[in-house]
Formats: C-alpha cells, structure tokens, sequence
C-alpha cells in the first residue's frame, strides 16, 4: 500500500547558493494514513525546514528544494509530486489536504478581525461557504476543538482569548478542510506546560476521531511518548535515528538520542534530583536570604484622573528563605507571579509591602543590597548590543566606585575563564557569541559583585537542551565553589528537577506548596502541584488519555482594599508543607 | 572608514554620496572665497550675460557673477542648514531622553509640546519665529532648529522607551548603575544609527527651508548670496534671463535628491538586521 506522504533523500538550501547552504541534506521519511511521525531536534536541525518543504511554505522564505522527492497520495488516490509542483497546484494541496499549525498562536491570528471571521475565510476560500453556511461551519469547527459557548467566542478578537485557546483557534482553521495531513510546528512550545497537555490531548483526540496523519515537531522528546507512532531524531539536517516510538525511547541506539533522552524528567522515584548540600536541620546558619510576607500590587485605574479601583495582586502574601549553597526553585505558569517576586527582591518592581533580608544586613523592601544579583531569561536581550564585553562586565564595578584597573581586568579574566570563555573574548561585542555563551557572559557579569545569592529568571530556558546541560553543570559547579544561593525561577520541571535543592510552587500569587525537591516531585500534595506535575511529558507515560480541562486561571484583579485570607499550612514531612484548599 | 566603504558599496549611497561630497566641497570654496569672481561684485557692464567663457553660468541684473553667488550661497545654506540640524538634535535627543527616561509627567508635557510645534507646517512655523525676532542669518538658524527639535524628540523618545525595558537596562539597575551612565551607554549608544539617518534627511529639509525664508526676504539679507535669495530675484527675468532661475533651482534639487539617497542608504546601512560587524 502507498504510504500517504513519502519523502526520499529531501535536500533543502537556502541562498543564493543553495546547493552550498544545505540546511536539510536528506532526509527520507514515510507516513502511512492516520500515523504520527515526531520530528525531534534542536534549533537549526533542519526540522522546521523538513516540515515547512512538505507544503513548500519554505519557498517564501527563500528555501530551495535541491534534491529528492515527496510524493502526496491525494484524497482520489493519485500521486502528487510536491518537489516540482507550480504554486496554483501548490494552494490546492494546502489547507485542503495538508493542514498546517505555527508555535506562536498569539501572532498566527489577525489582531484586528474576530476569530469567527478567521475561521470562516478558511470555509470561504476552500469549500465556498458563504454567509450563515459559514458562520454554521465555523461554530462546528470550534465545537470540534472543544472550545466551550463557542457561538459567542466567534465574536471575539484574539486578544480577549488566552494563549491556549487561541492555539485551538489556529488547530480549528487548520482542520476546517478535513486535511489528511497535519503538520504541526512547536504546537505547544510557547504554552504553559498544563495548557500543553490540554492541546496535545485535543490533538490526540481530534486524530482518532478524524483518521489524519500528523507530523509534530518539537523540540521536546518527553512530548512524543503520549502521541507519536514513529520518532525522527535531526541533527545537523540529518536523520540522527528513526523508527517505532518503542525502539527510540527504550533502545535508542545514537549517542545524540540518548543524550536528549537522558533531559527528560522521571520524578516518580525522586532519584534524578540533587543530593549534595541537603538542608543542614540545624539553626545556626543564617539564610542568606530570607523573604517576609512579600506583596506587591498594581493599582488599576480606569483613567488618568481618577483614584485606583482595584488593584492586581502580582504577589500575594510570599515568604521563604535562602541558606547559603543552596538552590531554591519558583516554580509556575506564566502570571503566576514567580518573575514578580524575583524583580520585586532585586528592587526592578516596587514591593508594597514585606520585608527582605540578606546576609545578616537587613535590606529595605525598597533597594536591595548588591549581595542579590540577577541573571535574566533571554540572553540576546540582557547585553547591550554595542558595548564590548570588557565594558559589560566592567559595569557592575564601575557602578559601584570600582574603576577599570589591573584588579577589575584579572577578575574579568579568571571569570571569563570560570565559566569556560576564552580571554581574547573581552575585546568582542555579543552578537559575536551563541546564545549559551551569552547566558555565561551573563553568570560571569552577575559574579563580578561577590554576590551571595544570584537570582536565575528563567535563565536556562532559551536554551536548546544539550546546551542547557552545560549551563546547569556551570552553575552547579559554582554554586559548590563560592557558595551561592541561587533562587531559580524557572516554568520548566525538568530543569527544576536537575538543579533544585528545594522548591516552592506559586499559583496566583502566593506559593501553594514548598519542600524539598524529591518530595515535592514524587510526593506533590496540593491539588495545583498535582496538575503541573502530571502535565509535564515524561517518556514513561505512553499513549495516556490526557483529560481535557477548560478552567481557567482565577483573574488576580481585586477590588480595592481586598486582603486574601491567612494561608494555612498542613505538613506532610520534615521539610515539605502545602497550603490546606478552601 | 568602514562606514564610507560602506555607503560606497550601496547602489544609491554612492550617488548621493558624491554629490553631498561634491557640494560640501563647492560649500567651503564658496565660504573661505575661493569663488571665479567676488560674489558681490558689479560689473556693471556685464548685466545679465548670458552664461559664457567669463562667467560660466552667466551675470545678474547687476552684473554679479552668478557661478561666483551660486558656491557663496550654498555655504550660506549649509552653514544655517549645519548648526540647526545641530540645534534640532541636541535638544531632541536631549529632550527625547528626558521624556524617555522621567516618564510620568516629564513625557506628557515635553510630547505635547512636540505636539503643538509638529502642527504647524515647518514653513510657516519658521516665518513666524523669524518675524518675531527678526531676520538674519542667526535668527534662521535657531528657527529652522526650533522647527524639527520635535522629529528629534520623537525619533529619540519611541527607541529610548523601548530600550529602556530592555533587560539589559534592566541589569543595570540591579548593579546599581547611575541614571547618566544608564541613559548615555545603553540608550544613547543604540541610538547613534537612528540619529545618523535622520541627521542627514533633516539637513534636505533644513536646506530646503532656508531657500524658503531667504525666498520670502526673511533668511539672508541682500547683498549676501544665498539660493533662495537668488530664486526670489530670478522671478521677474524667468523669460530674458533663465538662467538666473535654472541654476539656483538645479542647485537645491540636486542637494536635496543627494541627501535622501545618503538618508536612505544609511538606513540600509546602520540597520541591525542588515549588520555583520559592530559599529
């Protein structure tokens, strides 16, 4: 029988050279009717490329298709020769056969048209739907992704929905066809983790219901367990390793493989986390940082002139402490208030109300002492373009009445060296290093101070994951070696799980749960931990029918004056306590 | 040097390159004297000759050499043209920043003010300046200044704001860094390639300006040389003497034509995304 999609040897180049540019340098790959083939890789691993030359999407970008073929078997059963298609045969096959979804759902929908009108062009366009045929259709197709009261959701813009709805939107228009191919790119890359286990359940179901095939690209190889039937490994534009799902996860044979295997969490056993440095029961030792009832709120107004009406409570109530060495993870999803409460210790959000102190200084909630220093999310954001690296890192002391001496310049060094840069790097301007070594150039500016803890804001998540690998071993490394404290705020479980020594969940505002790392993992409690911890993929969970949850997170706007009721805290262990559910 | 490399490698930068090279050349000549004939001489048996051997683009109804007021007058022009753009950039940038960095209340009442001055058309904001405080070649600068600080201000403000909420201002702060070195190494340094591109659109504009208020008898005051001076006396001998009026015209459109093509290779240029190597 004729496999649906069949890709031989695919070649893609970019340029004006495109035979010299190869980024996908073949790849050959099969899809039988209703399978799901997982494309994993890393950025620039030619997964995204494979994917968009299988519409040719990828001549809009200036790809060229250099070499090999890909056959589409059509709905009637002939064969379609996509590598030497003209675009009119071209906007036939999309959408109407091959069906397509983006990573970014915020920006793949109109800002300024409603939903319904989106979801109806795409009826318009390939079945000649007008009117209220259309209208009909598009209610259906948002019925069919599961999108609840969606007569009156038609009527609303992408802003009045969240990220997770909209991506259901996008999923919605791409089906509106029946394709018999959906590729899907990151779907649920730019997605909290228990929105992603909703979206990658609607995918499963919407493909037993519909019989379609799908490709899924992804990053994450702890994704494809619960949906894929066959594995492609990319790297460097080449197929690593493929075959069945079993094969890969339970025998992979390359090295690479393995390696991407070995990232992905296991908490059941709590055997993968941190052992050196437990929290030493004695009192003695004086936390490095130690956190009080910390509150901080926005004030809404509804216009210049008048007097604040409510007010977003970004964080609620927040208390924890530091020891030194120690890692304290913040673990949430986005506007959960994790990010606030870091900005808020380092005096970038002005708190309303706790106190801080570090070390055995007590610092105003106001301006917090130069002990605590920072290393942000995004590494091309957080260098100044057009300043050399000896300028950056030279800053933190010159703002602080250091200047530009023989010191400064052997401390620069022997950083730089620390976190494994070479020394001719200080005369470099950042755009001249990779994302991961910008993250250490970041480390190495945070460590220019002697600080005592160092706040990581997401500071691995832009990472691809072997290089995530390196970075966390860095910092452990230097943690063990001055003694730091690092408060690592961070959406993602797995790396929480590698690095944490303790780690307290935050939802809305105020920490719901806080213990030690391998029993808050193996062990969660409160009902929210629960859910984050089953969201996340593992490989060890295969095919599982992920249940399909529309609640939405609980709006943090509050009216003026408004003051949540005291936390009360159940112990479960000597170090592990979770706030008791209304 | 890289940089005129640069503007050399592009189609259009290098057009508009030669030609503001050439006029800036044409600019000093004219301003240090280096002119064919004294630019205020009257040969008075030489009134409006046309262009010849002697004088290459002709005499005036005074007899004046036009070749000779034509390079006086372009340094006239681009001297005002030079110190208001300087004038205008300076304090947009300056205010720009201000507005940026203050916020609040800083930013509602510096924009507004910006606000107001961008509602008249440059022309007519120019006369009304130089009318108040009388013409002459000082006067002209300051209002052709007044006139496009806004631009400044506005071309500033908009990058400033967003920097500003970049992390890196943002790791600034958890240093401790003072506000000057905030705003002057991580705002003011990434506006340099925004502010070479509009420094050399608003000097066409600023030139065509000056011709404007010279033109109107409000710019340059007689017997001075300048462009607009020269169109304005041209008028009522368009048809006997047309060469009075071709060359002053060409002069200002070729000026104006050259800075746009520089303006708009600069941008290519200095645009981060078009980049390779640090600036």
């Amino acid at each position: 029988m004729t496999p649906l999609l069949s890709v031989r040897d695919l070649r893609v180049g970019f340029g004006r050279d495109p035979q010299a540019n190869e980024v996908v340098r073949g790849v050959s790959f099969d899809i039988a009717d209703g399978e799901t083939l997982a494309i994993v890789g890393e950025s620039g691993s030619g997964k995204s490329v494979t994917a968009l030359s299988i519409n040719r999407l990828i001549d809009f970008g200036g790809g060229r298709i250099t070499g090999g073929a890909m056959t589409l078997k059509r709905a009637d059963g002939s064969l379609f020769d996509l590598t030497t298609a003209a675009e009119p045969q071209l906007r036939a096959i999309r959408g109407a056969e091959i069906g397509m979804i983006f990573q970014e759902p915020m920006t793949s929908l109109n800002p300024v048209l409603t939903i319904g009108t989106q979801i109806e062009e795409s009826f318009r366009l390939h079945r000649g739907l007008t009117g209220r045929q259309a209208t009909a259709a598009a209610k259906e197709a948002l019925d069919r992704v599961r999108i609840p009261d969606a007569a009156r959701r038609l009527k609303y813009t992408p802003n009045q929905l969240s990220g997770g709805m909209l991506q259901r939107v996008m999923i919605a228009i791409a089906l509106a066809c029946n394709p018999r191919l959906l590729i899907a790119d990151e779907p649920t890359t730019a997605l909290d983790v228990t929105v992603q286990a909703q979206i990658m359940a609607l995918l499963a179901e919407l493909k037993r219901e519909t019989g379609m095939s799908v490709i899924l690209i992804t990053h994450d190889i702890g994704l494809v367990a619960g949906i894929a039937d066959k594995v492609m490994v990319m790297q460097n534009g080449q197929a690593a390793e493929q075959g069945e799902l079993s094969q890969i996860l339970d025998r992979p044979r390359h090295p690479y493989t393995q390696h991407l295997l070995h990232a992905v969490p296991h908490f059941a056993n709590g055997s993968a986390t941190r052992v050196d440095g437990q929290r030493d029961r004695g009192e003695s030792t004086e936390p490095a940082l130690k956190v009080d009832g910390l509150v901080v709120r926005f004030p809404l107004k509804s216009n210049f002139f008048s007097r604040a009406t409510g007010a977003v409570h970004a964080v609620d109530g927040v208390d924890f402490d530091l020891m030194p060495g120690e890692t304290l993870a913040i673990v949430g999803e986005s506007g959960s208030g994790k990010s606030t409460t870091a900005k808020a210790v380092l005096g970038l959000v002005r708190s309303t109300r706790g106190s801080f102190s570090v070390g055995s200084r007590k610092a105003s909630a106001e301006r917090s002492a130069k002990p605590v220093q920072m290393v942000f999310q995004n590494p091309y954001a957080s260098l100044n373009p057009r300043l050399a690296i000896e300028s950056i890192l030279a800053e933190p002391v010159i703002a602080n009445g250091g200047r530009m001496d023989s010191e400064t310049r052997a401390k620069m060094a022997s950083l730089l060296e620390r976190v494994g840069l070479p020394v001719n790097s200080l005369q470099r301007y950042p755009h001249e290093f990779s994302g991961g070594q910008r993250q250490r150039l970041c480390i190495a500016r945070a460590l220019m101070l002697n600080p005592s803890v160092v706040v990581l804001d997401e500071a691995v998540s832009a990472l691809d994951v072997s290089v995530q690998a390196k970075v966390l071993e860095l910092l452990v490394e230097l943690q063990r070696e001055f003694g730091l404290a690092y408060l690592f705020i961070s959406h993602d479980m797995a790396v929480v799980e590698r690095i944490a020594h303790r780690i307290a969940v935050i939802y809305a505002g105020q920490i719901v749960e806080i213990g030690d790392a391998a029993s808050v993992l193996s062990k969660p409690q409160h009902s929210y931990t629960k859910k984050l911890i089953a969201a996340v993929p593992t490989i060890d969970r295969r095919r599982e029918h992920f249940e399909i949850d529309t609640r939405q997170v609980p709006s943090l706007v509050r009216p003026q004056g408004f003051e949540p009721a005291p936390a009360r805290w159940e112990r479960f262990g000597p170090d592990h306590r979770a706030r008791v559910e209304a | 040097m890289r940089i005129l490399r640069a503007i050399f490698g592009h189609g259009s930068g290098r057009i508009g390159g030669v030609i503001v090279g050439v006029y800036l050349l044409i600019a000093i000549l004219g301003l240090v004297g280096l002119t064919p004939h004294n630019p205020i001489t009257q040969f008075r048996v030489d009134r409006l000759h046309a262009p010849n051997g002697a004088y290459w683009m002709g005499t005036d109804l005074f007899g004046r050499d036009v070749a000779s007021r034509l390079m006086a007058g372009i340094g006239q022009s681009f001297t005002v043209a030079f110190f208001s753009v300087a004038f205008a950039t300076l304090a947009g940038t300056v205010l720009g920043l201000a507005a940026a960095w203050l916020g609040r209340r800083w930013d509602g009442v510096v924009m507004r003010i910006m606000d107001v001055l961008l509602a008249f058309p440059a022309i007519l904001l120019a006369l009304l300046i130089v009318t108040v405080a009388g013409p002459g070649t000082w006067t002209s600068v300051v209002a052709i200044g007044i006139v496009y600080t806004p631009i400044f201000t506005r071309v500033v403000r908009g990058p400033a704001l967003s920097l500003k909420a970049r992390e890196f201002v943002d790791a600034a702060r958890t240093f401790g860094s003072s506000s000057s070195y905030i705003v002057t190494r991580h705002l003011l340094l990434n506006l340099v390639a925004p502010l070479t591109v509009q420094v050399t659109l608003a000097l066409a504009w600023a030139l065509l300006t000056e011709a404007g208020l010279s033109f109107l008898g409000l710019g340059t005051q007689p017997p001075a040389a300048s462009l607009g001076l020269m169109l304005s006396d041209s008028r009522n001998l368009m048809e006997t003497a047309p060469w009075l009026m071709i060359f002053p015209g060409l002069t200002i459109m070729i000026s104006i034509l050259g800075f746009n093509l520089l303006g708009d290779a600069l941008r290519d240029i200095l645009d981060p995304r078009m980049r390779r190597v640090p600036a």
